[in-house]
């Protein structure tokens, strides 16, 4: 009787916990399409939100959805406010001295800078990138002028009004823009930063990524991560 | 790296001097601090010529609200209304807005964009209208037998405002207008933050606090810091201001003094 | 919303602009109208409970409660609203957490900071990792009114103070005389004469409390300005039914008309306020209407 009793209680201990463990709550921004943004129906919509949802119904987690600022995507991460991050983030040192990353889901893409006119001097010029951004701390290094803005339309658009000469950003965000508008062009080579785009998660939550690391590779190894990748047109594919 | 050698290579670095890269790792105290502080240097700049310009024009504002002509009445109330009635959020947005468009008609605009003259005309613009509705409800409850003794001496027109109507005006709204200056400071931490684009990553002090949490992913320090300093302007502007307000009222018996000081409150 | 909605490529002026203000997107900034009206019409009293609470504190006899009184008027009031709001909220739920931590999980072997790391148990949680997601925006929402609250309620605090001194002292003589205890005078003849002295100082507040509204998205509330920049943004037809260009502008038109809008029912509302309160006090605007009466 005390046998059944205890393991009663270990049940439903283990049934409290698998019941708090089972939402995840993925973070994202929900303003960088295509890769999350907001529908017209209000809801989180484009790559990442197909990519998490088959990882989620992969690892068989309940996953939710919640969107935060940009800025303080990552101290909300640490502090407990959800559980992932899966924002088109890219995989820098810097980032992964606070956090954990999973393996990438994109392979490292490159950077693309947009202008107005082919002969934009990139090395001297005025190039905006958006605040807190790998693409703002490159800038800077490369001893162009850095004009920087909150949000990335506002790098866009100053680029349209002749503000700055260009605008460096994930080429994946720049090309549907540049493909609507017949005054903006690619200019110069890409320029390659940081080294893919990762989930994150938080150091101390070791089982949580290596869920996650295991959909992803489940889904590298069936192609569908590929297909997805395509359908979005993120970036390249894997090999 | 000694801290000395942080304070030689980032202490003008938002103006432009100095080590032209911000830190990239580490994030030692010292260099939270120096480069804080530097971005100060930008508050105080905006805070002060804003406060200097805006109070002349508060002036002129106030005056313009309490006069009989409708055609000077009305753009004075219609500029008070739709500076306090918006938040200075959007007033940055539209400003940054019509002065790009401006630009394009004429290059004389070019500087306007920049935040060391544009952010500047705005907040100048924001706190002439703040200031100036404190300076109307000033002038409104000038006591009666001041502009009548005024009157009695012979005083009239312009001698009998410098003299008279002006420096009582000041002595009641000195008070709330001490409160305003302390807003008008904190207000210059949203130039940066959601106005106007930071050049070279040069900006104030929230640009700095914030380029740190950013980095160190650890908002718990650079925003403190910048509390901190803010604190300290804070009681300069309050003890710089006092200075003013006893020399407004040195002709006053020490009692009335102190009943005014008390006073000091009572607004915002 | 319309049955004509259904397909928005065919559509063209009027009906087009129905249709897209109508979408589930922009019913977003309409609730986050109700939200912020809502969050000022809470953290106005919030902030006066604050106010009445830090205002009392400081002019208490007892030093040390009078210490923390001031010392919360002057620090709160020293700082940057921006510069609070960025690192209090994450502050205020930490600490929130910290205190559920040690009294539901005393026996955790853990550290809550594992370097950056902040963890508590599950139990300690707020809210509770598998509640739904409209309990997380309650709670967000609650921590954004706390945290206006205790800003605002330090301006406030600073008006009450100074208003409770502004009592002419004949009156509180007077209670004196009568046998009043100085907590019977402070309640009852105190603080019903002080709230015209402070009124003109609480409405300013007011005023600076709704231009604040636009750095809620800083305390994690998706508020109108949020919604103005998300859906002003340019939409690219890839991404959605209703393309446009950049139309931030409108949306901003929107909000200031907004904002001017509640500033004119705000000072309407206020001044008579003001004259109500004036009614039988020991004032100038007293006087006036005790003349215009008799």
């Amino acid at each position: 009787m005390k046998k059944l009793l205890v393991s009663t209680a270990a049940f439903a201990m283990m049934a409290g916990m698998a019941m708090a463990q089972d939402v995840v709550r993925l973070g994202t921004e929900g303003a960088y399409p295509p890769w999350n943004f907001i529908n017209d129906a209000g809801q989180v919509d484009g790559f990442e939100r197909e990519l998490g949802d088959e990882l989620c119904k992969r690892a068989e987690l309940n996953c939710e959805w919640v969107t935060n600022d940009w800025d303080s995507i990552i101290p909300n991460l640490v502090s407990g406010n959800y559980d992932a991050i899966i924002a088109g983030m890219s995989i820098t040192d810097e980032r992964d001295q606070v956090i954990d990353f999973t393996q990438n889901y994109t392979p490292p893409d490159p950077s693309a800078y947009l202008g107005m006119s082919e002969d934009v001097d990139l090395a001297g010029g005025v190039i905006a990138a958006q605040t807190g951004t790998i693409q703002a701390g490159y800038v800077a290094e490369s001893g162009a002028t850095l004009l920087e803005f909150a949000t990335p339309e506002e790098t866009i658009a100053a680029v349209r009004n002749g503000e700055a000469d260009a605008v460096l950003a994930d080429k994946s965000y720049l090309a549907p823009i540049a493909q609507e508008d017949p005054d903006l062009m690619f200019v110069g080579d890409d320029v390659p930063l940081g080294g893919g785009v990762g989930m994150g998660v938080r150091e101390s939550d070791g089982e949580l990524r290596a869920t996650f690391d295991a959909a992803i590779q489940s889904m590298k190894d069936d192609g569908s991560l590929n297909a997805m990748i395509e359908k979005w047109e993120v970036s390249s594919t894997f090999e | 790296m000694s801290c000395w050698q942080t304070v030689q290579d980032y202490a003008l670095r938002s103006l432009g001097y100095g080590e032209r890269l911000l830190p990239r790792e580490g994030y030692t105290l010292c260099e939270h601090f120096t480069l804080i502080g530097s971005g100060m240097i930008w508050n105080v700049y905006f805070g002060a010529i804003a406060l200097f310009a805006g109070f002349f024009l508060a002036t002129v504002v106030a005056l313009g609200k309490g006069a009989r002509n409708p055609l000077i009445r009305k753009p004075s109330e219609w500029f008070i209304f739709i500076f306090r009635g918006s938040p200075l959020f959007i007033q940055f947005f539209f400003a940054y807005f019509l002065f790009l468009s401006l630009k394009s008609v004429s290059p004389f605009f070019d500087a306007f964009t920049s935040a060391w003259l544009g952010a500047l005309i705005v907040l100048f613009l924001n706190t002439a209208a703040y200031s100036g509705e404190i300076f109307y409800g000033a002038l409104r409850s000038i006591p009666k037998g001041d502009v009548e003794a005024a009157d009695a001496y012979g005083f009239s027109g312009w001698r009998r405002f410098r003299k008279i109507v002006w420096p009582t005006m000041l002595r009641l709204a000195w008070p709330a207008y001490t409160n305003e200056a302390i807003f008008l400071f904190h207000s210059t931490t949203l130039v940066f933050f959601s106005g106007f684009p930071a050049w070279q990553q040069r900006g104030d002090a929230l640009y700095y606090a914030n380029y740190f949490a950013d980095k160190t992913f650890n908002p718990f320090v650079p925003y403190p810091i910048l509390a901190g300093y803010f604190i300290l302007l804070t009681l300069v502007v309050i003890a710089l201001f006092g200075l003013v307000n006893r020399r407004l009222n040195r002709h006053l018996p020490q009692e009335a003094r102190r009943g005014l000081r008390l006073r000091l409150n009572v607004i915002r | 919303m319309f049955s004509f909605c259904s397909d928005p490529s065919t559509l063209e002026g009027l009906r087009w602009l129905s249709c897209y203000l109508t979408t589930v997107k922009h019913a977003n900034l309409y609730i986050a109208v109700g939200t912020v009206l809502l969050l000022l019409a809470i953290t106005a009293p919030a902030a006066l409970a604050f106010g009445f609470g830090g205002a009392m504190a400081a002019r208490s006899r007892i030093w040390p409660l009078s210490w923390v009184g001031k010392g919360y008027i002057a620090i709160v009031r020293g700082v940057p609203d921006i510069a609070f709001f960025l690192f209090f909220v994450i502050a205020l739920d930490q600490i929130f957490e910290v205190i559920r931590h040690k009294v539901k999980c005393p026996d955790w072997p853990d550290e809550i900071w594992q370097g950056s790391d902040f963890v508590v148990c599950q139990a300690a949680k707020l809210p509770l990792g598998n509640s739904p997601q409209w309990v997380h925006d309650a709670y967000g929402f609650f921590l954004a009114v706390l945290t206006f609250a205790i800003v605002f309620g330090a301006f406030a605090a600073n008006v009450l103070y100074g208003a409770m001194r502004a009592v002419p002292r004949a009156q509180i003589e007077t209670a004196e005389a009568y046998g009043m205890s100085r907590r019977q005078s402070f309640w009852r003849i105190l603080v019903p004469q002080m709230w015209v002295y402070a009124l003109p100082g609480l409405s300013n507040l007011w005023m600076v409390l709704t231009k604040a509204t636009p750095l809620l998205f800083l305390l994690g509330v998706e508020d109108i300005v949020y919604w103005a920049r998300e859906l002003g943004g340019t939409a690219l037809p890839r991404f959605t039914d209703y393309p446009h260009g950049d139309w931030r502008m409108w949306y901003f038109l929107a909000l200031l008309v907004f904002y001017l809008g509640l500033t004119k029912v705000s000072e309407v509302a206020l001044e008579r306020l003001m004259v109500r309160l004036s009614h039988g006090q020991a004032t100038t605007g007293g006087e006036a209407q005790r003349r215009a009466g008799a």
